[in-house]
């Protein structure tokens, strides 16, 4: 058992990778020795060498297109993209090219190549540096998407992630990467990638969160607690595909649900989760699928990011009009 | 007021310039060159003669069954037989080639059977050869993006320790391409063994190449940090020693080569472009004189290395390849509905295990298993 924050975490688990698989590469820019901007591969490059850890050219389509190539030759890189907002000149090779290639190959090249993105606001920060574009490759068949909400998942989850045979993009909630919890680093991973997770059980409404949202959630969900009212929050952790029998399971018996992310709400993720919710669960339901999310606009400048991200306040007013309808 | 479109500077379509490598003459001359000698056995150039001949063949054999309603479409390699048959054999084990979706003479080359080229064409796969059985990438259709996957694979060659190299097949139109100048700079730093063969076939679909550069394309390699050799892309012996050279190269770790195979796209872009609209047949016929087959099969009957008898031999082959390409096309089985969900992903999905069930479900509410 260790406190970590969640970079270290995130740190720690792509060290256990790399020392348990030779064929696992790291590569983006400022991986090396600086560790990435956010540290998250601090000291991999000192230990693993050049060769393992990479520094690239500042291209991001070449980052995951010769990823591909690496995967093709056999092996398992970790490709960091340094902010959400980077991510589209790679578009291209991750929807066309990473997703698509098990496929057209009829199963006879796999691609277990993992995409890092630290993504989200609340830092403070310049634009192109706090988005959430999960829901572009959720929307990608051939891709999974996962995103984790503590350091004991970031752990976990990203040695489950670069095992895996599939590409995976793994976003990183960037404000809380200094979120600091005890963590056990030894044994097994305590749950399988593709679950989610009961973050606090609940019996009048569900909360749906992941990645940065969940604490906001679980913040909301306390408060609520002291007002008498039981909230039950899941954290989806894998977000393609959902684990929809623990989120159905749960709204089945609540009657009612929340779904909250910083994303924008139009044709997103929580979208798919309203639609489906009303699609299994109508006659369940107590009241209509809500959602709290960043508004359909462009991420603002910082200084109004508050305004604009999602916080407990907001959650509340969700619950107290779900739980009066 | 600056004119918006510039008047080109290149060298007009069919003049490729003094620095090109050539050692066989439009006319069969066999020529020699300072820094690109080669020297094949009889056998040897005969294997050439009738790998252009059969290449030739596949193209005539794809056009034809489109035309025919066989295949949805076909991109022709008319023209361009000698680049790639020069290039393809200049591979050896342990090489790998991604190509672009023109190279059926790579593929041939390479040992793909043309009939499983044809199952991408004919719509019952997306291509779906082991690419590691022949060191031969799937197709690529978005142009440029396989550069990228090359020089990664290269490099992956610099970490394993593999002793081969690796070709990235591109044409004038992806010079153009963001990824390609990316794969250049990747490929240079990291100084992987690649070789970038470019086709230049003057045509990206209606756009001439003066659109795509103002200065002869090898000569960006230098902007790069490599060398880049401008060779003649309808001469078998230079594409198979400039190539050759380049490979050797970048096997032996002095880094990637940028090759301009000059050449010309005889035929339309794919079966459905029409080329009238955009190019003078007189340029097309200008290019016939330069026919990568005729100056060859002339140099080897003036020398009297082959006769009559050989050249009859090499098209029953093609006539024999013609029939196995036909009758495969025509055996080639549509894959079924629920075949759809195979192989998205390698260790399946929780979403795609209940579309394909709800999907099976609905097939088999029908009387046949199927609403067709």
């Amino acid at each position: 058992m260790a406190t970590v924050t969640l970079a270290k975490a995130l740190n720690e688990g792509l060290r256990k990778t790399m020392e348990n698989d030779p064929k696992v590469l790291v590569m983006g820019e400022d991986v090396g020795a600086l560790g990435g901007v956010f540290r998250v591969t601090d000291g991999l490059q000192k230990d693993f060498g050049e060769d393992r850890v990479i520094d690239t050219p500042l291209a991001e389509s070449g980052i995951i297109g010769t990823a591909v190539g690496l995967a093709i030759r056999g092996f398992r890189p970790v490709c960091e993209i340094q902010f959400d907002g980077f991510v589209f000149p790679a578009f291209d090779q991750i929807v066309s090219q990473v997703a698509k290639m098990h496929y057209r190959s009829g199963g006879h090249v796999k691609l277990p190549i993992t995409i890092r993105i630290p993504y989200g606001g609340g830092i403070g920060a310049v634009e192109h540096h706090s988005e959430s574009p999960e829901s572009y490759f959720c929307h990608t068949p051939g891709l999974k998407v996962v995103t984790c909400s503590n350091p004991a998942d970031a752990y976990w989850m990203i040695q489950q992630t670069v095992a895996n045979d599939d590409p995976v993009v793994f976003f990183e909630p960037k404000r809380r990467y200094w979120d600091k919890a005890d963590v056990e680093m030894t044994g097994t991973a305590p749950m399988p990638l593709w679950k989610a997770r009961v973050a606090r059980p609940g019996n009048d409404l569900t909360l749906i969160a992941y990645g940065p949202m969940v604490k906001v959630a679980l913040d909301a969900a306390a408060a609520a607690a002291e007002e008498g009212k039981s909230i039950e929050v899941i954290d989806l952790r894998a977000l393609s595909p959902i684990d929809w029998p623990v989120v159905e399971d749960s709204v089945r018996r609540t009657g009612r649900a929340v779904v909250v992310a910083e994303a924008p709400s139009y044709a997103s993720l929580t979208s798919e989760v309203a639609a489906r919710l009303q699609e299994k669960l109508f006659y369940s339901l107590e009241a209509p699928v809500l959602r709290v999310t960043g508004y359909n606009t462009p991420f603002p400048p910082s200084r109004v990011e508050e305004d604009y991200l999602p916080d407990l306040d907001r959650v509340l007013d969700a619950v107290d009009r779900s739980l009066e309808a | 007021m600056p004119d918006p479109t510039p008047p080109a500077v290149t060298a007009t379509p069919t003049v490729a310039g003094p620095e090109l490598v050539q050692l066989l003459t439009p006319e069969g001359e066999r020529l020699e060159h300072p820094d690109y000698a080669i020297d094949l056995t009889d056998d040897e150039l005969f294997a050439l003669y009738r790998d252009l001949v059969m290449v030739r063949r596949i193209d005539t054999e794809g056009f034809a069954l489109t035309r025919q309603g066989e295949l949805s479409l076909w991109a022709s390699l008319q023209g361009q037989e000698a680049a790639q048959v020069g290039a393809g054999r200049a591979l050896k084990p342990g090489d790998y080639a991604f190509p672009t979706y023109r190279e059926h003479g790579v593929a041939y080359c390479k040992g793909v059977d043309p009939v499983t080229l044809l199952g991408l064409w004919r719509g019952v796969s997306q291509g779906g050869w082991d690419p590691h059985a022949g060191e031969f990438h799937l197709y690529t259709i978005v142009i440029g993006s396989q550069t990228l996957h090359a020089t990664g694979f290269a490099m992956g060659i610099q970490r394993d320790g593999g002793d081969g190299a690796c070709m990235a097949f591109f044409g004038d139109g992806a010079s153009s391409q963001g990824d390609v100048n990316e794969a250049f700079v990747w490929a240079s730093v990291f100084n992987a063994p690649m070789v970038f063969f470019c086709q230049n076939n003057q045509w990206a679909i209606s756009e001439p190449l003066e659109r795509q550069t103002r200065i002869p394309l090898y000569q960006r390699a230098q902007g790069f940090g490599f060398p880049g050799v401008r060779v003649d892309g309808n001469d078998v012996l230079a594409v198979l020693a400039v190539t050759r050279a380049a490979l050797e190269r970048a096997r032996e770790g002095s880094g990637p080569t940028l090759i301009e195979a000059f050449t010309y796209r005889m035929g339309p872009h794919t079966t459905s472009d029409d080329p009238t609209r955009y190019r003078l047949s007189a340029d097309v016929e200008a290019w016939k004189l330069k026919d990568p087959i005729e100056r060859m099969k002339v140099y080897l009957a003036r020398s009297g290395k082959a006769d009559h008898d050989f050249f009859d031999q090499v098209e029953k082959e093609a006539d024999d390849l013609a029939a196995h390409i036909r009758a495969g096309c025509l055996a080639l089985e549509d894959p079924t509905p629920l075949s759809i969900f195979d192989n998205v992903y390698a260790e399946g999905s929780s979403l795609l295990d209940e579309e394909r069930e709800l999907m099976s479900s609905y097939l088999a509410g029908f009387a046949e298993g199927s609403h067709r």
